[in-house]
C-alpha cells in the first residue's frame, strides 16, 4: 500500500502552484503555459478521481448492450463496428442512453466547463421537470 | 542531442531580428526593424510582430511564417500560396492584411510573408461576452454572410495547386484519418454513418473555400470584420463547407445558443450572403455541414495524440487532444437529442 497524501491529492496542490504562484508571477508564453499545464493537471485530477467508477459503469453497461463479455477497450471496438456497419443504432434499446452516459462522463473530466457540455446538462434537468 | 540542433527562442529570435533588418535595409526601402515579438507560440504557424522604420516613421508588420522556418504540413497550402490567396482577396475586396512581401529563399529567413498588422480582437470569447462588442453582434453575422460571399468569388482557377474535394471526398479522407488513429468512438461512428447516409451531391460549382472561416480567425472592432486571417488550408469544394464550419459548436465560445460564431443567428448569415450576390444558401445542408464541421474538428482533435506522442510533446498539444470529446457531446446534442 502507497502512502498518503494520495496522486489525486498531490497533482492538485501541483496545479495549485502552478496556476495561483507560477502563472501571476510570470508573463507571456510562460504564463500561458503554466495555465494550460495546471489546466492539465486538474483534468488528471478529475479522472483519477471519477474513471474508476465510471468505466465499470461502461463495462457494464457495454456487455448488456452486445451481449458479450470483453475489456473496455475490446467491447467499445466492437461497438464501433456494429455502428459502421449498421447493425445496431439510435433505435437500438440501450444505444443512445449509453452513448450520453459515456460522453458526459468523459466531460465531466476532459472540459466540465464547455459550452455545450453545460447545455446537455442543463437540457437533462428540463427533461425531467 | 535536441539542446545542441536546436537554438534558444531568444537565439532564434535575435537571430531573426537580424535577417529581418538587413531584409528591410535590402528589399523594402526602409531604415531597419524594432521591436520583433513572438505573437503566438502556434504549432502550426509562428506569427511574429514588428515595427518597420520608414522614412523616420514606424509601421506595424506581422511576419507569418512555417514553424522554424521551414516545416510546412501536408494540409497547409504554404506560405507562399497563402500570400497569394490574400492577395486575391484583397482584389476582391474581402478585409484582409495588406501582404507587404513574401519571403524568397536567398533571404534566408525561411518560408513566411509579411503583412500590415491589423489592430483589433481575434479572441472569441471576448466577441460573443464583452459589452463593448454588443452592439457589434446585433450585424456580425450578416456581416460574415457578406464577407463570404465574397471569398467565394475568388476564381479557383487561379490556384490549380490547390486541393479539390467533393462533400463525399471530404468525408472519406477524415473517416480513413479516423480509422488510422485506433481508438474506438462510438459517438464519431454513428456521425459518419449519418454523415454517408445525408452526403450533399457533388456541388453545381466547385468554389474556393476558406476552410477555417470562424470565430477565432477573424479581426474584430467594433465596427465589424477588420479582417480575415488564416488562409492555409484553403481548397475548392462546396462553399457551403465555410457556413457550417462559422457555425461548429467548439467556435461558439460558450454561447451555444447563438449558432453563428456564439453571436449571431444563422438566417442573418444566409440572407448577409445573398443580399451580397451569393448564390442561393441550401438550407437542407446546413445542419449537414455543422455535424461535417464536429466530426472534422474532433476527428483532428483526436490525430491531435499522434502529433503529442512524435513532433510536439508540449502540454498545449496534449490538453487539446481531450478536446475530441466536445465534439462528440456536441454530435449527440445535433444527431441524438
Amino acid at each position: 500500500m502507497q502512502d498518503r497524501p494520495s496522486p489525486s491529492e498531490l497533482i492538485g496542490a501541483v496545479a495549485a502552484f502552478l496556476k495561483n504562484v507560477v502563472a501571476p508571477e510570470t508573463q507571456g508564453a510562460l504564463s500561458f503555459n503554466a495555465r494550460v499545464a495546471a489546466n492539465a493537471l486538474e483534468m488528471m485530477k478529475r479522472e483519477l478521481d471519477t474513471a474508476p467508477a465510471e468505466d465499470t459503469a461502461e463495462l457494464a453497461r457495454l456487455k448488456g448492450l452486445l451481449g458479450m463479455d470483453g475489456s473496455l477497450f475490446d467491447l467499445n471496438v466492437e461497438l464501433s463496428r456494429r455502428i459502421e456497419a449498421g447493425e445496431i443504432d439510435l433505435s437500438t434499446t440501450g444505444l443512445k442512453d449509453h452513448l450520453w452516459a459515456t460522453t458526459l462522463a468523459k466531460l465531466a473530466v476532459d472540459q466540465p466547463t464547455y459550452g455545450g457540455y453545460r447545455a446537455a446538462l442543463a437540457e437533462r434537468e428540463q427533461h425531467k421537470d | 542531442m535536441a539542446d545542441q540542433d536546436t537554438p534558444s527562442p531568444q537565439a532564434a529570435a535575435a537571430k531573426l531580428a537580424e535577417g529581418l533588418d538587413a531584409l528591410a535595409r535590402a528589399k523594402l526601402g526602409a531604415e531597419g526593424v524594432k521591436n520583433l515579438r513572438r505573437m503566438t507560440a502556434g504549432a502550426t504557424q509562428e506569427l511574429w510582430r514588428f515595427d518597420l522604420i520608414e522614412d523616420g516613421a514606424e509601421t506595424a508588420i506581422a511576419l507569418r511564417r512555417a514553424p522554424g522556418g521551414t516545416r510546412v504540413s501536408d494540409t497547409a497550402v504554404g506560405p507562399e500560396t497563402e500570400a497569394r490567396l490574400i492577395q486575391a482577396a484583397a482584389d476582391k475586396a474581402v478585409p484582409v492584411p495588406p501582404v507587404r512581401y513574401v519571403l524568397a529563399p536567398d533571404d534566408g529567413l525561411g518560408r513566411g510573408f509579411l503583412m500590415g498588422f491589423v489592430e483589433g480582437e481575434t479572441l472569441g470569447g471576448r466577441i460573443v461576452r464583452q459589452d463593448r462588442f454588443a452592439e457589434t453582434r446585433t450585424f456580425l453575422a450578416r456581416q460574415c454572410g457578406e464577407v463570404l460571399a465574397k471569398i467565394h468569388t475568388i476564381d479557383p482557377n487561379g490556384f490549380p495547386n490547390l486541393r479539390r474535394q467533393t462533400p463525399r471526398q471530404l468525408i472519406e479522407q477524415y473517416h480513413a484519418t479516423y480509422k488510422a488513429s485506433g481508438w474506438p468512438r462510438p459517438v464519431i461512428d454513428l456521425a459518419f454513418r449519418w454523415l454517408f447516409e445525408r452526403c450533399p451531391p457533388d456541388p453545381a460549382e466547385m468554389k474556393l473555400v476558406h476552410g477555417d472561416f470562424r470565430n477565432g480567425n477573424l479581426i474584430f472592432g467594433e465596427e465589424g470584420v477588420r479582417a480575415v486571417l488564416d488562409w492555409e488550408i484553403a481548397h475548392v469544394g462546396d462553399p457551403m463547407e465555410d457556413f457550417g464550419w462559422i457555425c461548429t459548436g467548439s467556435w461558439r465560445f460558450g454561447q451555444m445558443d447563438k449558432p453563428v460564431g456564439g453571436f449571431g443567428e444563422r438566417e442573418d448569415l444566409w440572407a448577409g450572403y445573398e443580399a451580397a450576390g451569393g448564390a442561393p444558401v441550401s438550407r437542407d445542408h446546413a445542419l449537414w455541414w455543422e455535424v461535417y464541421g464536429s466530426m472534422r474538428w474532433g476527428v483532428m482533435c483526436a490525430s491531435m495524440v499522434m502529433s503529442f506522442r512524435s513532433a510536439d510533446p508540449s502540454v498545449e498539444r496534449g490538453v487539446i487532444a481531450r478536446r475530441t470529446s466536445e465534439n462528440e457531446i456536441d454530435l449527440l446534442r445535433l444527431l441524438a437529442a
